[in-house]
């Protein structure tokens, strides 16, 4: 066992005392709320070295800028749709803190002079309640998006917050550009606002006294699978895999592989539970961080058959826009069920899904066959010396198993 | 100064797998499986600019287009 110390940023309230933070509670843990400019925050936010914690990991100061950049008054918005069916953060966050998110929101309109703020998420529950406290200088507009896997994306958020379907658009141009009605447009996901809060008040020194300098910080981490208490942790960036995953209580059996980065991430192989959590060392490990979800796949599964079930869902998740995803994902599932299966077709599915595989990737407005591609090239490395037996028409025996993660969007 | 590189793009949404582009422009665009097109990486070359813009101009759903190196 790695010893973690527990370190609760975003949660403090709720490690504490297991309570959602309201507005009072809030104002006596962190205070008002600082008056800063565009230059002030994009510098503090900067310093910190804070990055996109929706998946994209791309620095939050840059994008701010990237939208300031344009003369229209902006629209900023709140991603809070998580549409992995196995990240939970978003939820967790929006629930146990969710006045550092608006926070955040206000922080950045503010900043930008924005005149709409928005909050999309997929249920409003408790967060009207928690709006109508408040005493915003931007009014801040909720908006429920239909929970649907492509639709938290940006551009799909954008194009159904400007009044259409909850759809990818081919991009450029970006929000930044144009976004929300056409105008310039901030997306960034809740908790990359909820830290931007922190960082405004605390600053970012204090901001990167805990984490990596690839990943100052802490990060909020979905954990799931054979392990002994699955939820979200707060763990500070460059936490090793193991200690995430000690933290939700510890394997609970033989662990074989852990996904990282939801659906559309990557098969990091049992021998690599040691891999710190952050963008460079996770991808080098073959892995990605994407959207910081952790599950471990127990050893008497077949890899290889909950990687189709994945693809499946990921094929029927497909808005149908782009013909390399529409027509791809459904053929690449047949393969790899085939394989798993360990059908008589299996050789010829192998080759099959190795040159498809090659031509899906890139060709889609949005990340999703991108994301499909990455989950099954990584099933073929980690889980290649299962592809030889089942090749060999030997497949493992929990081939025949149903979906061991969650297939539905919550 | 040398013109602008060009490249060919395609809008994935729009495209609908007619591939009237695969047969004006060969040299740039294969078609996969499904019939949608697998663009060259790399630029048009000035010798390929009138086919390419033919390719442009034949596409029935207006998914293909030339545009700046970046773009």
């Amino acid at each position: 066992m790695t010893a973690v110390v527990p370190t609760s940023r975003l949660l403090a309230g709720w490690a504490l005392d297991g309570r959602p933070e309201d507005l009072a509670t809030h104002h006596r843990r962190h205070g008002p709320l600082p008056e800063l400019g565009l230059d002030a925050l994009a510098d503090r936010v900067d310093a910190a070295g804070l990055r996109g914690r929706g998946g994209g990991g791309f620095p939050t100061a840059r994008k701010l800028r990237a939208v300031a950049a344009h003369r229209r008054r902006p629209v900023v918005v709140a991603n809070g749709c998580e549409g992995e069916p196995a990240s939970q953060k978003d939820a967790a966050l929006l629930a146990c803190a969710p006045h550092l998110v608006l926070d955040g929101l206000v922080l950045a309109g503010r900043a930008l002079g924005a005149t709409t703020a928005i909050l999309a998420v997929h249920t409003a529950g408790h967060l009207r309640e928690q709006l109508a406290m408040r005493n915003d200088p931007i009014p801040i507009d909720l908006r429920e998006v239909p929970a649907r896997y492509v639709a938290s994306e940006e551009t799909a958020l954008v194009r159904f917050l400007s009044g259409g379907p909850a759809t990818p658009t081919t991009s450029p141009p970006r929000p930044a550009e144009r976004g929300v009605r056409g105008l310039p447009t901030l997306v960034d996901n809740v908790e990359t606002l909820a830290q931007l809060a922190l960082v405004a008040r605390y600053g970012p020194e204090w901001f990167r006294s805990v984490g990596t300098p690839d990943l100052p910080g802490t990060l909020l981490v979905t954990a799931g699978g054979a392990i002994a208490s699955p939820g979200v942790v707060e763990v500070p960036g460059g936490t090793p895999v193991r200690a995430v995953l000690d933290r939700a209580g510890g394997p609970t059996e033989p662990v074989q592989a852990v996904l990282s980065g939801g659906y559309g991430g990557a098969w990091l192989p049992v021998s690599a539970i040691d891999t710190p959590l952050t963008h460079a060392a996770l991808r080098r490990a073959g892995s990605s961080l994407g959207v910081p979800i952790l599950l471990a796949l127990p050893a008497r599964s077949c890899g290889l058959a909950q990687t189709a079930h994945l693809l499946h869902y990921l094929a029927l998740q497909s808005a149908g826009q782009c013909g390399p995803c529409r027509f791809g994902l459904p053929a690449v599932t047949a393969d790899l069920t085939a394989i798993a299966c360990g059908t008589r077709d299996a050789h010829d599915a192998h080759a099959r899904l190795l040159r498809r595989l090659d031509v899906v990737t890139g060709r889609g407005a949005c990340a999703l066959p991108d994301g499909a591609v990455r989950l099954a090239r990584s099933a073929v490395t980690v889980f290649g010396t299962d592809l030889r037996h089942h090749l060999r028409g030997r497949p493992c025996v929990g081939a025949g198993d149903g979906p061991y993660f969650p297939l539905e969007a919550r | 100064m040398s013109a602008p590189e060009r490249r060919l793009r395609v809008d994935p949404t729009a495209c609908t797998a007619h591939g009237l582009c695969a047969d004006l422009l060969p040299e740039h665009v294969e078609l996969d499986e499904w019939g949608y097109p697998i663009l060259a990486d790399r630029p048009v070359a000035p010798g390929e600019l009138r086919s390419a813009r033919a390719a442009v101009a034949a596409c029935p759903t207006l998914a293909l287009r030339l545009a700046p190196r970046d773009r």
